[in-house]
């Protein structure tokens, strides 16, 4: 059955890294939804979050082709019950006297917040699971989006559990 | 001890087990050369006649050895030159270091002159790259070239060298042993039980083997249990030379042109055991009939093939002499009276139908004075080459005859390129099996792949190599040209080699000997001469360029569609 996976990679942080892990979807024909790197708690090591549409044989296929990556450190598939998932959005719309209520309303019920304003437009910044920032962009359509930008997925999960601990715990 | 960055490299390749080096020069290694030059007496540089070659050779000595092979070249123009070589081992696991050299650090992402991405462009088609951009992490950097090589399932890794970090200078201290490849975790014991269970309850056994057997110097191992099992066996194209081709459970090799009686004992199995393979399109037609008809357990020691390309009933993670060898000591001995018999029945109805395809092919051959068949070429080599030769093919028809026919006796005395199927492979990589083993490397390559890469004839002859090569020529490039009978109403377009190139006098321009060959009388006296001298060889076999390789399994078909002859 097809549905969305998320899944978070450590990797070696060094250059070419991305490349490899990006390359690696294209030639083996995956496609991806979203790819994030950053930092991690350790200097050596970046975190790639990757989330992507497929079956359960897909994700197999995806999770051991990345295991075989010599700079690839850890792979896991995260549980959705067990992950929190968020997503930095900002967009700006026009700012204009007739819609200006309706669009700082709407900043307030989905908890964003406006980060800039000048004569012609305003800029807003909401963090949010992906369902809640696409809401909230169906709904600045009406009002005019002049441009935005959306970071693509983070997850860490719930609790102690950790992608590194888990590694150290297997190796002893 | 102060070294520089070339020092280093030859310092480490050394350590590391490196006698043999394929290569050609260039602005970016001239360094790397000169430190060569310096340990000429502990590292014999083949100079090949292109980078394709050096490659291809580096593969060849691999294979025939399961050593690390080692090719350099230098930037831009050397380095794209080797990427078809490194592909080739790259789709066959094949354990390979290739060294380039680039432009200074400085001048990187200029476009220099010979400025080639060499990472970004072989990144595909390679286990893993590095760029060294500090001379202090040159040592490590190759040694762990060297690991991840031989490591788990073994492929080619590049390094690539700017030339300042060549001449930059260091503190260095070698290791007193070459690093030792990683350490795979064994598998799981409650698995193989599973597998012994399985085995146990089958009625028709049947294992299909790989390259992996290989890789993994499993042969003993394999033959054991297939004994202990009574089962009978068949292989992938890489696979051949495993077991020996007259071992009598074996029923040689399955796939698009394998054997009937291997291709239908698969299908007739309810059980197969499933050892070092990937279960390519070309291995094995129809992917889906696979789990419909038997159960299969598959064993690998790289989890990324486990139901990749088919699903398994168990599969199995680990490397295959150990695995093997736990199994046979699970597993009762038994006898399979039943199916031995219909196994029987498959080999007498493989060998009337090769009959018939050969009767048919002889009453068309137009003007058989003129042509040899392809079974008379092969039995006649194989009668007349020393029995310890490695054989060595190039792409198309003859590669799936000799597959087929050739009678192999040993491990890694059968060197292909199967996944890539790089026509041009082969003379580079009979020159470096030769080379590696000292043994006879006999090429059998068609007059299309041979025109590909002949120039390596002039490193043949440099390094005096006993490479003794058999042209099936036919004319055309055969395995299109069936392609073109069979599925386009014989069309032949592009693929119908009107030269005029006389082999025989390519061979003697290069300094080697030649002969050609369209009677059973001149190839056996071709043969002698060619067997009966050292240095290069080269027999121009003529053939009609009608003939087909059979049996045939139609792409995505099974083996209800096999084509075993053509009237």
């Amino acid at each position: 059955m097809e549905q969305q996976y998320v899944i978070g990679v450590l990797v070696a942080n060094i250059s070419g890294v991305l490349s490899r892990v990006s390359g690696m979807f294209t030639r083996r024909g995956f496609n991806i939804d979203s790819l994030t790197v950053s930092e991690t708690e350790s200097a050596g090591l970046s975190r790639i979050t990757v989330a992507f549409r497929g079956d359960d044989d897909i994700k197999e296929r995806i999770v051991t082709q990345l295991e075989k990556l010599h700079d690839v450190k850890e792979v896991e598939v995260l549980d959705p019950r067990e992950t929190m998932i968020r997503e930095l959005l900002l967009i700006k719309v026009r700012n204009d006297a007739e819609t200006r209520q309706d669009i700082i309303a709407a900043v307030e019920i989905f908890r964003s917040k406006i980060v800039d304003y000048s004569k012609e437009a305003l800029v807003c910044e909401l963090t949010g699971e992906t369902s809640k920032i696409d809401a909230f962009i169906d709904l600045m359509k009406a009002y005019g989006i002049m441009e935005m930008c959306r970071t693509g997925i983070v997850a860490l999960e719930r609790g102690a559990n950790c992608l590194r601990t888990r590694k150290e715990a297997a190796v002893e | 001890m102060q070294m520089t960055g070339a020092q280093i490299v030859i310092e480490t390749l050394v350590e590391q087990g490196c006698d043999v080096l394929f290569g050609y020069p260039g602005g970016q290694v001239i360094n790397l050369f000169d430190e060569l030059y310096r340990s000429r007496n502990r590292i014999r540089h083949i100079l090949t006649a292109h980078e394709q070659g050096a490659a291809h050779a580096a593969d060849g000595y691999a294979r025939a050895t399961g050593k690390v092979g080692v090719v350099m070249a230098t930037s831009g123009p050397g380095a794209t030159n080797l990427v078809t070589g490194i592909a080739a081992a790259y789709l066959d696991s094949v354990p390979m270091v290739a060294i380039t050299g680039n432009v200074p650090c400085s001048q990187i992402g200029r476009d220099s002159f010979q400025e080639v991405d060499i990472v970004g462009v072989s990144m595909p088609v390679t286990k893993h790259n590095f760029i060294v951009k500090r001379v202090d992490e040159l040592a490590e950097t190759i040694r762990a070239a060297f690991q991840i090589a031989k490591s788990g399932r073994p492929g080619p890794v590049l390094v690539d060298i700017p030339k300042d970090v060549q001449e930059a200078v260091c503190d260095h201290t070698p290791y007193t042993h070459p690093i030792e490849p990683d350490r795979i975790r064994p598998a799981s014991d409650e698995r193989l039980r599973k597998a012994a269970k399985m085995l146990a309850e089958a009625r028709r056994p049947y294992i299909y083997f790989g390259g992996g057997v290989i890789a993994g110097n499993a042969s003993a191992e394999l033959i054991a249990l297939a004994e202990k099992l009574d089962a009978p066996m068949g292989c992938s194209l890489m696979g051949l030379s495993a077991v020996p081709s007259l071992h009598p459970l074996f029923l040689g090799m399955q796939g698009m042109h394998g054997h009937f009686a291997s291709s239908a004992a698969e299908d007739a199995a309810d059980l197969v055991l499933a050892l070092g393979v990937r279960f390519s399109d070309r291995a094995t037609g129809e992917q889906g009939r696979f789990s419909a008809h038997f159960n299969i357990i598959h064993i690998d020691i790289d989890g990324a093939e486990l139901n990749k390309n088919i699903s398994a009933a168990l599969t199995i993670r680990g490397d295959l002499k150990d695995a093997l060898k736990r199994l046979y000591e699970l597993v009762e001995r038994r006898h399979n009276p039943v199916w031995r018999k219909q196994i029987d029945r498959l080999r007498q109805e493989e060998t009337a139908r090769t009959a018939y395809s050969h009767a048919l092919l002889e009453k068309k051959l137009c003007d058989s004075e003129n042509y040899l068949t392809h079974y008379q070429i092969i039995d006649a080599v194989s009668a007349a080459a020393p029995a310890d030769s490695v054989i060595v093919t190039d792409v198309g028809q003859h590669q799936m005859w000799t597959a087929q026919r050739y009678p192999l006796r040993q491990p890694r005395s059968f060197l292909t390129s199967g996944g890539l199927g790089a026509m041009g492979f082969g003379l580079g990589a009979a020159i470096g099996a030769n080379i590696a083993t000292g043994r006879r490397a006999v090429l059998f390559t068609g007059d299309g792949s041979f025109g590909m890469n002949l120039n390596e004839l002039a490193t043949a002859v440099s390094e005096q190599t006993d490479v003794t090569v058999i042209i099936m020529n036919n004319g055309a490039l055969g395995m299109v040209r069936q392609w073109q009978t069979l599925f386009f109403d014989s069309r032949y377009f592009g693929t119908t080699l009107n030269r005029q190139t006389d082999f025989v006098k390519v061979a003697e321009g290069f300094g080697a000997s030649g002969a050609r060959a369209s009677t059973p009388v001149q190839l056996s006296d071709a043969l002698h001469r060619a067997f009966s001298q050292s240095g290069p060889f080269v027999i121009d076999a003529h053939m009609c360029s009608d003939e087909l390789v059979l049996p045939m399994l139609p792409p995505g078909s099974s083996i209800d569609h096999i084509i075993t002859e053509i009237e």
